[in-house]
């Protein structure tokens, strides 16, 4: 049972503020996690110091995922963010790491040698949104066809697809008239 | 058929339709359950709706050994070549059943990745409306297939008829997943170059 302690927390942020000082962009407090903002290069030693320092303990990895700001009504520092979120169980805190990265070259650390899990989450991210990550011992498509082109969903690919539904080959099924019958 | 404990214990017929007969009372399924309908699907081999009275009580995860495919949920972009090699694995003669909104249309996911419709990649026997269609509504697809049956009726045979072979223009075309299928057994080429933003 993780039971809530206050001193836990001050520790937390008096820690990443000191190691992170002005990389840090910006921090919010949820419901029931703290989030820091940093610029993509800044995000895995962030990342790292938050799973190795002593005190701190973050080895849980629970998810990785991302976002497209295109056409948001409040203004980011860049089009996508890729949002990991870890769980300290000595600490009994959850934190999320936004990793801000630009549309023009969207690129990341790999964390999958921080944490194993994170290889099938970076390989979704990379699908799905076409951020690249550095470092990834495999990085090919995870829920798309292995051919497919473009990367569904970000905000400018159209809801109904570019004619991949339709785009399959015909054939006459005479010249491939089947044995037997009725 | 099937006159017993008379006198008359005969009857005669044609081979042909003794054949139908006795295919229409023994259609064997192949479930293809990828969504809420297969649920439903079940619901109707279980004890109160029972297709075990139409003796469609086997379920064959095999494809080589059924003569009835149900297609009941979603099929994806990735999973539509997964459908048709099964489907082409099933032996002559054998029927489809297109179960639910999704299978028939694509119902509500009018997305990049949802078959808009499986009639496009396999010949379909009978749809079934709904989301997802109540068991009865599977009995009701069952028997229409298993009246198609015993007329020597199946829509995987259209195409072999006499008008198709001499005219291509006339034959049931379909499309074909297979180039998707054998590009996703190729491991050679790392997708992240071939693709686009």
């Amino acid at each position: 049972m993780i039971t809530y302690k206050p001193e836990n927390h001050l520790s937390l942020l008096a820690k990443v503020e000191a190691f992170a000082g002005d990389r840090l962009l910006g921090r919010e407090e949820k419901s029931h996690y703290h989030q820091f903002k940093v610029r993509g290069q800044d995000a895995k030693s962030l990342i790292q110091f938050l799973r190795d320092e002593p005190g701190l303990g973050f080895e849980m990895f629970i998810d990785l995922t991302a976002v497209d700001y295109l056409r948001y009504p409040i203004a980011q520092p860049e089009r996508f963010a890729v949002i990991t979120t870890l769980l300290s169980p000595t600490l009994g805190i959850r934190v999320q790491v936004k990793a801000f990265v630009a549309e023009g070259d969207p690129r990341l650390p790999s964390l999958s040698d921080l944490y194993l899990g994170a290889n099938w989450t970076e390989r979704e991210v990379w699908d799905l949104y076409g951020i690249e990550f550095m470092g990834h011992p495999d990085l090919k498509r995870i829920l798309m066809p292995d051919d497919y082109e473009g990367h569904p969903l970000r905000k400018d690919y159209p809801l109904r697809g570019r004619g991949e539904r339709g785009n399959f080959p015909v054939y006459h099924a005479t010249t491939q008239k089947p044995q037997g019958g009725v | 058929m099937g006159v017993t404990g008379t006198t008359n214990d005969w009857a005669t017929t044609t081979l042909e339709t003794a054949v139908n007969w006795a295919r229409a009372n023994s259609l064997w399924p192949m479930p293809f359950g990828t969504a809420c309908c297969g649920i439903e699907m079940m619901a109707a081999f279980m004890a109160k709706y029972d297709t075990a009275r139409f003796g469609s009580e086997v379920m064959k995860f095999s494809p080589r050994q059924s003569d009835l495919l149900i297609v009941s949920g979603r099929i994806s972009l990735k999973m539509m070549p997964v459908l048709q090699r099964i489907w082409e694995q099933m032996p002559e003669p054998k029927w489809c059943i297109s179960m639910g909104a999704c299978a028939s249309s694509g119902g509500v996911f009018d997305t990049y990745t949802l078959i808009q419709g499986v009639d496009q990649f396999i010949p379909v026997d009978a749809y079934m409306p709904g989301c997802p269609p109540r068991p009865e509504a599977f009995l009701d697809a069952l028997m229409m297939v298993q009246e198609k049956a015993k007329k020597g009726q199946a829509k995987s045979q259209e195409y072999v008829s006499a008008d198709a072979s001499s005219d291509p223009a006339k034959s049931v075309a379909y499309r074909t997943p297979d180039t998707h299928y054998r590009h996703g057994m190729d491991r050679s080429t790392p997708s992240r170059e071939k693709s686009g933003g």
